[in-house]
């Protein structure tokens, strides 16, 4: 009879959120301490036993649990499992579509062939049901890009428990993304080309249409910028370093006309995008100092005679040479397939990398490319408490299972319109019974 | 016009140029024969029939007579052929000759601004306006001189050609090459076979078919309405249907285009009863074997790939090894026809020139191409084809004079065709008294000395003038015996001498006049010292080498195909999938392609014994729904294409089969698409890799079908035009099966009570399924749609075997446990259309827990080879055990699938499909090692690394024949790439 009630009042409480949108949790007041867990710190360090502490949204203590020092506010005793830093996902679109196949719920490509005005941030979608289906699984920063056209617009980096886009960002226009020509081009049957991928005859005239832009605007910037020139003006961090480029290509050849192009333009800060083919030249890239976002590791091969794992072994490809690697998202279905970024990382342990070191992929080494590893990235005194605690191994899809989660020290609801309709299924199942 | 010059044909027996009963208004009228008499020339009356010095005699288009003591008439004219050699000209049976191939138009069916067209756009005519039997190429037939002359020139004397346009084309035309005569005299033949194809006419934008499969479907349905028809059954007339009826027993003429395809279509003519002669497409040799048991004779194109430029690495990087290997392999695909005793016509079909027909012929030849071979399949076998032996393709008495005069032995490299002979009328190809001049000449000019050297044949003729150790600039001409040669000085540029002379057959020295810059006349003669010399031939630098073909014949391809072996696996844990679980270190004993013990400590002498330690061994993954190994997936020309079947159209030759392996699958389930209500018949392969299409599939196997509900099915993201094709809503789905079930029904009864009835393959397909013949899987994502199929299947009294997709199968779990129905689903898909939103990834678990059998699909290439993650997901989302978990990709499909029986568990008697993993196979770190089917080792991580490196080493061989080639001077194309299409559901292709 009790039980009956209790299912009631629970079966409201659904109801009444089952449209609504997980709130964002307010700013963190109590202070809390972790206790006894594996802390994966995200730098490849790990501590067995660990003690974590945060105040304020901020990380206080980082160490052993077996170090004698007060435990500050509520205790989680978290023995058998662990922490991670929240999981970053580069090069992604969250919040800017909602439902592929449903064009008004889509704000990812701007028509134009050079917009680097275009500021993603003004249409992330806060409350999103895609941004909230990826919390429940640690990741929870996001680099929010524009996709299409040449240069695409300009990308900014999201926390993902938020009122509003105001709110969500941490970094507001972290760097331009720009889509490299490529050196092959595909046939367009359907425009009376022949079926098939050719050399593109019209490659350097494309790199020249960029090259002139981009030298067009830094002629601009440095005079009196007069006519205002809202695309010239956006380009503007790009050669103070303020701002990274990020070069979206794959092929040896783009990789290395890019990295000529930006000496060339004199912008500092290189990222290359996707790379499928960077690891032919990691020395180059070492060299430059430039980092790599790579795609998913869970697709398939480009071409037939690859290794069936090469998208599985890209990341150790790149790392074992000295590359800072990131995972990102470009490609179909990216943003409902974001929850499984930790699947792409535990996979690209599984063919090369040691765990650890899969997991910076997805948090210190993706901090640093985007820029935000002064205040997150890692589990650091001093850093944000965006953090979570897993049952288990987190790159693991069989133990991944998030008990908490904390985003600068907020406890963020695990909840999401999916859980909610397993929950009302299920009760309706075993109310049957 | 054209009909009454063609009834002429018939009635006419004359000479070339007289037509008996014409009028004649410009002159008077004459009546003309003649007779030639050829002697002394070598004469292959057939490939294997040759006369040493004898007499060809013709008289008008006729040969009259033809050997050693041939009676020449007084009135004939003889020409002595001394050293020379007579051959029967060359037959092509697959031309367009003289008819124009149409354009293709804009096909594409999606974002056209116009709305597609599904009804026929004739009347009188079949339902489909790619079925055109009654076409009549005669009334499109212009003969075409330059084009004659190209084919005449290559040694052609007769082809057959037709209207290249549709599915079922309607009769060839023989025509003679002869430029001399009018078609009257020329059209050997206006019926002369009937062709088809798998390619849709350009004459129309109707949709269906627009896949292989659906054009499979759609001859076969022909084949059944035309006799239908001919039993007087239909009540309306088609034109269409009578023309095939009338064209039956023509010489079938099949445009197939490759080792697949020619499979395909004669499969087809098995089913009838006919024997298509095939159209192959030049690669016949990488499954040779399957080709030789259609029995079919072929018709080959000669059409050999350039090799690739290869100079800029990168690019070079994307020609996959498969390509590369057919610009090396190629070439040898007539030799191995041969070899395999293989009937086959060659056909310049495919060439950009007529003129490479010869050039690759050669190529032919180095590879080992028999010369004796190459003329039989362009003569005799091509006559034999059409049955007309006695008329073309020999010199035998009666048959048409059409011969070829050459130098000598017909394919040898030196040799020059003089001329072709068609229909008793000359052709020159090379004048024949032309006297060959090559060869070192003492030149005296204005009283100095000069070496002269000629090389080459006429009229292609290199020279060299030679002032001691100087060498001159010069310039030859030389044509009609007339020999033209400009000197220039050295010195002075402007300063040069015109020489010309009549050249003489009887003697070898040259002579004749001298022009110099200023106008001054002298005489002027050369020597001959000798013969040119044979130039040594190059060195081939690069003898080619031709790479084995494997299977299949892309990289990681098998040069020996794996065979079955004995294998105990010791002290591994075995995911048994049955109620012993899991169990550690035990032994499983592989014999004879099944798994024969498990247990503890089993011994097999003759096993390979792999050592298991640490690691785990469980039944290989099944995949419900996949669209690896096909083709093709959507017929989308119809609401309902219960008709066509994945089966016609499975792939062997996919990378995706070997990358599936390596993800430890070897089941899959090959779907049509959603595209439509009613989809067309699965087909269940086994991932054997490098076996034939045939050998994947399952056999004496329960037969599946796709069904298909939603926003495909309604067309709901087609694009703005897609607004006609019924059903456009959720409402209309429903009533397309009621409707299509309703009429199975009835045709069911019509067909069992034993009155005639036409046999409609699509109403047979649907009455398997209320026979419980055959089961559906349904792709379906919301409540409302699963609910009603189930209540369709109700009133017509079978049930829905599996939901497919099924996003949305936790809203209705009990509902289907009662109906019966298993499921197949994504383990976290959503979002990606608005059907798609309450998709959640705790559907799994809440369908297992409801009683529903549950099975994890993929619908995706790359998904299909990580399968056991995505069962894995259920851990986490829905807290099933890693036992039921690891159900959901194993002996839960193949429940569905109707082979349990068979597969999908660890179990003493059921095939050996087993993968040996490194790590707990739900383990986000498991790694297939082994994967077998049947006993077969197919994936095998250490084999693997020999492989890449096999493929890394073959690939630079090859680029490396390449830049030889390139750097030989030879034309090389464009590095290209094969655009893999990964199907998905949704893939609506114009093929």
């Amino acid at each position: 009879m009790r039980k009956q009630t209790i299912y009631n009042l629970l079966f409201l409480f659904l109801t009444i959120t089952i449209s609504a949108q997980q709130t964002p949790a307010s700013k963190q007041t109590a202070d809390y301490s972790i206790e006894g867990a594996t802390a994966h710190l995200g730098n490849g360090e790990f501590i067995e036993n660990s003690l974590i502490m945060f105040s304020n949204g901020k990380i206080t203590f980082v160490g052993s649990a077996l170090v004698k020092i007060a435990r500050i506010g509520t205790v989680i005793n978290a023995s058998g499992k662990h922490v991670y830093p929240g999981f970053i996902i580069a090069n992604s679109s969250l919040g800017l579509g909602e439902i592929d196949a449903v064009r008004a719920t889509l704000d990812a490509n701007e028509i134009g062939g050079m917009i680097p005005h275009v500021q993603s941030l003004i249409a992330y979608n806060a409350e999103s049901k895609v941004v909230e289906s990826v919390r429940p699984n640690g990741v929870l920063i996001g680099q929010i890009t524009p996709r299409g056209g040449v240069i695409s617009g300009t990308s900014s980096i999201v926390q993902f428990d938020a009122w509003n886009w105001e709110d969500a960002a941490i970094k507001v226009n972290d760097g331009i993304h720009l889509n490299w020509p490529q050196n092959f081009s595909e046939g367009r049957p359907w425009r009376g080309e022949e079926a098939g991928t050719k050399p593109n005859k019209e490659y350097l005239k494309e790199v020249e249409k960029i090259v002139s832009f981009i030298q067009n605007g830094k002629n601009y910037l440095n005079t009196s910028k007069s006519p205002k020139n809202l695309p010239y003006d956006a380009l503007e961090g790009l050669f103070n370093g303020s701002k990274n480029l990020y070069v979206h290509a794959s092929g040896v050849k783009e990789i290395t006309d890019a990295i000529n192009f930006s000496k060339e333009m004199g912008i500092p800060k290189l990222v290359i995008v996707n790379g499928n083919d960077a690891y032919k030249i990691a020395d180059l890239l070492v060299e430059n100092n430039i980092p790599v976002i790579i795609q998913r590791s869970h697709r398939l091969p480009n071409n037939e005679d690859d290794d069936y794992d090469l998208p599985y072994k890209t990341a150790k490809l790149l790392a074992e040479k000295g590359v800072v690697v990131a995972i990102g998202m470009e490609g179909n279905m990216e943003r409902m397939n974001s929850r499984n970024l930790p699947f792409y990382a535990g996979t690209c342990a599984a063919f090369g990398l040691s765990k650890e070191d899969a997991l910076k992929l997805i948090t210190s080494n993706a901090s640093k490319i985007l820029g935000i590893d002064a205040f997150t990235g890692t589990l650091e005194v001093g850093k944000d408490a965006t953090l979570f605690i897993s049952e288990g191994d987190a790159l693991d899809m069989r133990t991944n299972k998030l008990t908490d989660a904390f985003i600068q020290g907020r406890k963020i609801s695990l909840e999401t319109h999916q859980t909610e309709l397993w929950q009302r299924y299920d009760k309706k199942y075993s109310s049957q019974e | 016009m054209k009909k009454i010059l063609l009834l002429l044909l018939f009635l006419s027996t004359l000479g070339i140029n007289a037509q008996e009963y014409f009028p004649a208004n410009t002159g008077v009228k004459t009546t003309e024969t003649t007779t030639y008499a050829f002697t002394n020339a070598k004469i292959y009356v057939t490939p294997t029939q040759v006369i040493e010095k004898g007499t060809l005699l013709i008289k008008d288009d006729k040969v009259v007579d033809v050997g050693t003591a041939v009676a020449i008439p007084k009135n004939a004219q003889i020409i002595d052929l001394k050293g020379k050699s007579i051959y029967p000209s060359f037959i092509d049976l697959y031309a367009n000759f003289g008819i124009e191939i149409p354009k293709a138009v804009q096909t594409n069916m999606r974002n056209s601004s116009t709305a597609p067209q599904y009804d026929a756009s004739r009347e009188g005519y079949y339902w489909n306006d790619h079925i055109r039997p009654e076409t009549d190429p005669i009334s499109l037939f212009q003969f075409d001189k330059k084009q004659a002359k190209e084919l005449l020139n290559a040694g052609f004397g007769v082809v057959n050609t037709h209207f290249q346009d549709g599915i079922i084309r309607g009769n060839g035309l023989l025509v003679a090459l002869n430029p001399n005569a009018t078609d009257a005299y020329r059209i050997l033949d206006s019926r002369s076979a009937q062709y088809l194809s798998f390619k849709k006419s350009t004459k129309s934008r109707q949709i269906y078919p627009n896949s292989l499969m659906g054009s499979m479907a759609l001859i076969r349905q022909v084949y059944n309405d035309a006799s239908w028809y001919s039993k007087g059954l239909a009540k309306n007339k088609d034109l269409s249907l009578e023309a095939i009826n009338k064209n039956k027993n023509l010489v079938q003429i099949f445009e197939a285009g490759g080792k697949q395809n020619n499979l395909r279509a004669d499969k087809i003519g098995d089913e009838y009863g006919i024997q298509y002669v095939i159209l192959g497409g030049g690669d016949e040799y990488e499954n040779i074997e399957a080709i030789k048991t259609t029995n079919a004779t072929y018709i080959i194109p000669v059409n050999f790939r350039k090799a690739y430029d290869v100079s800029e690495p990168y690019l070079a990087d994307k020609i996959a090894l498969g390509d590369m290997r057919k610009w090396n392999q190629e070439p040898a695909n007539l030799k191995l026809l041969h070899q395999n005793k293989i009937a086959f016509s060659l056909t310049t079909n495919q060439l950009k020139s007529i003129s490479d027909f010869n050039k690759n012929l050669q190529k032919a030849f180095e590879y080992g191409f028999d010369k004796t071979a190459a003329l039989e399949a362009l003569t005799t076998v091509p006559a034999t084809i059409l049955g007309k032996y006695n008329e073309i393709g020999s010199l035998r008495k009666g048959s048409y004079a059409n011969f070829l005069i050459t130098s000598g032995a017909l394919f040898d490299k030196e040799t020059t065709l003089f001329e072709n002979w068609v229909q008793g009328s000359k052709n020159v190809v090379n004048s024949m008294n032309i006297k060959e001049i090559s060869g070192d000449y003492a030149l005296s000019l204005n009283g100095k000395n000069y070496d002269l050297s000629i090389t080459g044949k006429s009229p292609k003729l290199k020279v060299e003038v030679k002032d001691g150790d100087t060498k001159l600039k010069s310039k030859l001409f030389y044509a009609d015996n007339w020999l033209s040669l400009m000197v220039n000085s050295q010195v002075d540029s402007t300063k040069f001498n015109r020489l010309i002379a009549r050249v003489y057959p009887n003697s070898d020295n040259l002579s004749g006049t001298a022009t110099d810059e200023k106008g001054m006349e002298s005489a002027w003669n050369a020597v001959k010292k000798n013969d040119a010399k044979e130039k040594e031939k190059k060195a081939e630098i690069a003898k080619t080498t031709i790479l084995p073909i494997t299977y299949p014949n892309i990289a990681f391809g098998f040069t020996e195909k794996p065979k079955q072996e004995t294998i105990l696996f010791k002290n591994v844990t075995v995911w048994t999938g049955e109620n012993d679980g899991i169990l550690k270190n035990t032994d499983v004993l592989i014999t004879g392609g099944k798994i024969s013990k498990i247990g503890a400590n089993i011994s097999a002498k003759e096993a390979k014994i792999i050592d298991g330690t640490g690691k785990h061994l469980t039944a290989g993954i099944i995949d419900e729904h996949s669209h690896i190994a096909t083709v093709a997936v959507n017929e989308s020309g119809q609401n309902s294409t219960a008709e066509v079947s994945l089966e016609d159209v499975v792939d062997a030759d996919d990378i995706q089969i070997y990358r599936s392996l390596a993800g430890g699958v070897t089941t899959v389930q090959i779907l049509h698409g959603s595209a439509n209500p009613i989809g067309g018949q699965a087909a269940l392969v086994k991932l054997k890799w490098g076996e034939t299409a045939d050998n994947l599939l399952y056999k004496n196997n329960d037969k599946f079908i796709k069904f298909a509900l939603g926003e495909n099915v309604k067309q709901a993201n087609w694009g703005n035009t897609e607004t006609v094709r019924f059903p456009q809503t959720r409402m209309g789905v429903e009533e397309v099966y009621v409707d299509y079930f309703q009429r199975a029904k009835e045709y069911d009864i019509i067909k069992k009570s034993g009155k005639p009835f036409r046999k409609d393959t699509e109403m047979e397909i649907l009455g398997q399924i209320l026979n419980k013949e055959r089961f559906i899987s349904c792709h379906s994502y919301v409540q409302s749609e699963i609910n009603m199929l189930m209540k369709v299947a109700d009133k017509f009294n079978f049930t829905v075997n599996t939901f497919t997709h099924i996003l949305e199968g936790y809203k209705v779990a009990d509902k289907m446990k009662e109906h019966g129905a298993g499921a197949s689903t994504f383990s976290d898909w959503w979002a990606f259309k608005y059907e798609v939103k309450d998709a959640i990834p705790y559907n799994a678990s809440i369908m297992h827990k409801a009683g529903v059998t549950v099975a994890i699909n993929s619908d995706d290439a790359e998904m299909n080879r990580r399968l056991n993650q995505e069962a894995a997901k259920t851990i986490k989302y829905g807290g099933l055990t890693e036992e039921e978990a690891w159900k959901l990709v194993t002996i839960n499909p193949a429940k569905l699938l109707h082979i349990d029986n068979r597969v999908g568990s660890v179990k003493v008697g059921k095939d050996a499909d087993v993968v040996l993993w490194n790590n707990n196979p739900l383990s986000i770190y498991a790694k297939a090692e082994k994967t077998l089917v049947e006993g077969v080792v197919y994936f095998d991580t250490e084999r693997d690394l020999q492989l890449r490196a096999q493929v890394k080493d073959e690939r630079n061989s090859l680029i490396n024949m390449m830049l030889i080639e390139k750097n030989n001077g030879n034309d090389v194309q464009a590095p290209t790439k094969k655009t893999p299409v990964h199907f998905h559901c949704d893939t609506v292709l114009e093929f």
